[in-house]
């Protein structure tokens, strides 16, 4: 075998391993989009479910995932930008506390969602939801269970990292000398980050937030037992109550609801929303980031 | 500070209240995301105590019943009085009735796929093969038996050992398939490929990342469970090899991403050194550059391993759930956090059923925890000092 064969074979190994990633795409999207498209309607998008969840739409999963993802990002996006600022502002890249805060942001990214739902569940559930209960509420079962609030919560936290990283990214496209000319103007260090620095990433914020809510549209684990409902008659009244969701609808109606096989379609069509959902997000995401960067090289 | 003294009154830098409590602020937000691991540890580990009083406080109890399991062959009355017994050791012979109840138990009641993994007695079986011998000599307690069967009516028991099997069998195929594929291509996405083909290929990636993994979960479930079982012909339509290569879709992005980062990292100047030696192109990428980025890929292996190993929507619905402890890829496995995710919510709170399940997201935390440090401090320092060398 001479040189340029084995070179062909190795090129065509690694292009090869490509391709497969490519078409593994296509096929996902293609099936789902194939199936899903067929039994999607107006009507699917904007009826609750009826007759014991085997027909009607999926409104009340719209709203609930729609609840959660804004208010999760009220919560989550503050502490996700003020810990981006901290990080990319305030200390040295070297120093300690920056290190330690930013191995602890990686660990958080690693740590598996369903541990998030555990902690969901024993610290604002239990803890959190138990102790305000027996102080305000005299014991009486309030906020000691399964909640919008508590879910969002979770949610936040594990969508922080997500958040922190393109903040963070935004903020050191910022040119150093609008700080420096800031600074040497006389305007103190939180004026020139609130004036100057925070105006010019407004973008890198919207996209982090923007791929905060799509990972928290789609991830189902954290919430399986801090918030989420099989059924709701009504939708979510205020805090305190639950909510339906896309992600976990799929998951239910998918495995354990009454009529498996009869419910196909809605299942594909919740699985066609609930992408179509989180890919305009992501693709909003990719374009502003673009952005961000054209301008940055500018 | 002696330039300091030289500046007049009026230029010298003010102590301003505000800027000092915006830092302040700052610094204590920042901080929480710190002080939130160890909060996640806590609680999880809180929740998850009861568990292990109970393990050190029936140990003694423990090896008494295994001895005497020989002789006693109806597991029921001993079993129901305290959680400590371990029913999976009478369990496991498999002779009597009682024990291939339980057994269909655990598949059945703990079942969530709907397509059923044929029958329970056949898993019996399954477990029946798999002897007591197993067992390492440390178990001390009912934690480390080898079967789950939670919601047993006789006696529940809780051994570990499926599970972690389960994890570790659908992690090993799930990287299987996603370390070759993400390796390569991104070596081909950051060598060979031109720059049209590159500007392509990311994009798709990270579609791929950006697909919901309850999605992939519904999609191994519907369709790849079909196709493999086609293509096979295997006895279980939901298995670990179904659900480990669910598992890949979500892998790969990640070893992909972060291979591409240490191939990219890898310094100019050794890819022109070693053409300009007269290697090929496909010399220097695979014997040149490839290995100098091997702590790079090795991190984003490891990162990728922790997430195949806690991921929960796709193994929950494409394995089967079924708790058996054997190697084989084709049966139905259920995972650690397939566990936590299925069972939870049924739970009483308080209930030892409970401090188990957060016992596992225990393990599941320290697990990737590990994973997370390993890959941060020494792979980090590694690539450093092997760039800086060179």
């Amino acid at each position: 075998m001479n040189k340029k064969v084995k070179g062909m074979l190795a090129m065509g190994i690694t292009a090869f391993s490509a391709l497969l990633c490519v078409l593994m795409v296509l096929w996902i999207l293609g099936t789902v989009g194939w199936y899903g498209a067929s039994s999607l309607s107006w009507e699917f998008l904007t009826q609750a479910p009826t007759e014991g969840m085997t027909a009607g739409g999926i409104f009340p999963c719209i709203v609930g995932t729609a609840a959660l993802v804004l208010l999760m990002s009220v919560i989550g996006v503050p502490v996700g930008t003020i810990t981006a600022i901290y990080l990319s502002e305030y200390v040295d890249r070297g120093s300690i506390v920056a290190k330690w805060v930013r191995f602890s942001v990686n660990t958080l990214a690693g740590i598996p969602s369903i541990v998030f739902g555990l902690f969901g569940l024993g610290f604002f559930i239990q803890f959190g939801g138990g102790g305000l209960d027996s102080l305000f509420y005299g014991g009486k079962l309030t906020w000691a269970q399964p909640n919008i609030l508590w879910a969002s919560l979770t949610m936040a936290l594990l969508t922080l990292p997500v958040v922190i990283v393109s903040v963070e990214e935004a903020l050191r496209n910022v040119p150093q000398e609008l700080r420096s000319a800031s600074l040497a103007l006389g305007a103190t260090r939180w004026e020139t980050i609130w004036k100057v620095v925070l105006p010019n990433c407004t973008t890198g914020i919207l996209t982090g937030v923007i791929l905060a809510v799509s990972r928290g549209a789609g991830e189902v684990a954290p919430i399986l037992f801090t918030g989420v409902a099989y059924f709701l008659p009504s939708l979510p009244q205020g805090l305190d109550s639950q909510f339906m969701h896309l992600g976990y609808h799929v998951y239910v109606m998918a495995t354990q609801s009454a009529d498996v096989e009869g419910t196909r379609g809605i299942q594909y069509a919740t699985t066609f929303v609930l992408l179509a959902l989180t890919f305009t997000l992501n693709f909003s995401a990719v374009y502003l980031r673009a952005q961000l960067r054209k301008r940055s090289i500018q | 500070m002696d330039t300091r003294k030289e500046i007049p009154e009026g230029l010298r830098r003010r102590f301003r209240p505000s800027d000092w409590i915006a830092a302040q602020i700052i610094r204590l937000v920042a901080v929480t995301s710190l002080i939130m691991i160890f909060l996640i540890m806590l609680f999880v580990v809180r929740e998850a105590a009861p568990v292990l009083k109970t393990q050190s406080h029936h140990g003694a109890e423990l090896s008494k019943s295994s001895t005497s399991s020989e002789s006693g062959e109806e597991s029921t009355p001993a079993g129901v009085e305290s959680y400590g017994e371990t029913p999976a050791v009478q369990e496991t012979y498999g002779e009597d009735p009682a024990s291939k109840d339980t057994s269909a138990a655990t598949t059945a009641a703990v079942q969530d796929d709907p397509y059923g993994t044929p029958g329970g007695s056949m898993s019996a079986d399954e477990i029946e093969n798999t002897k007591v011998e197993e067992v390492p000599p440390f178990t001390f307690s009912n934690l480390f038996s080898t079967s789950w069967s939670p919601v047993s009516s006789q006696a529940p028991s809780f051994g570990i050992w499926p599970l972690i099997m389960g994890s570790l069998k659908v992690t090993f195929v799930s990287l299987l398939f996603a370390a070759p594929i993400g390796i390569l291509a991104a070596l081909y996405t950051t060598t060979f490929a031109p720059k049209w083909t590159r500007d392509f290929l990311k994009p798709i990636i990270e579609i791929l990342a950006g697909i919901p993994t309850v999605v992939l979960g519904f999609f191994s479930l519907m369709i790849l469970a079909s196709l493999l079982q086609n293509i096979f012909g295997m006895d279980y339509r939901l298995n670990a090899l179904v659900g480990g290569i669910g598992l890949s879709f979500t892998v790969i992005p990640i070893i992909f991403t972060l291979s591409d980062d240490a191939i990219n990292a890898v310094p100019k100047y050794l890819t022109e050194g070693s053409l300009a030696l007269g290697a090929t192109k496909w010399e220097t990428n695979f014997l040149v550059v490839l290995p100098a980025a091997i702590p790079g890929i090795f991190a984003a292996l490891l990162l990728g391993l922790g997430r195949a190993f806690g991921e929960t929507m796709i193994v929950l619905m494409a394995t089967g759930n079924a708790a058996m402890l054997d190697p084989v890829l084709t049966n139905p496995v259920r995972t650690l956090s397939a566990s936590i995710g299925a069972e939870m919510a049924e739970v009483v709170v308080g209930d030892l059923h409970y401090s188990v399940l957060f016992f596992l997201g225990v393990v599941l935390f320290a697990f990737s925890f590990a994973l997370n440090a390993i890959a941060e401090f020494y792979i980090r320092a590694r690539m450093m000092k092997r760039f800086k060398g060179i």
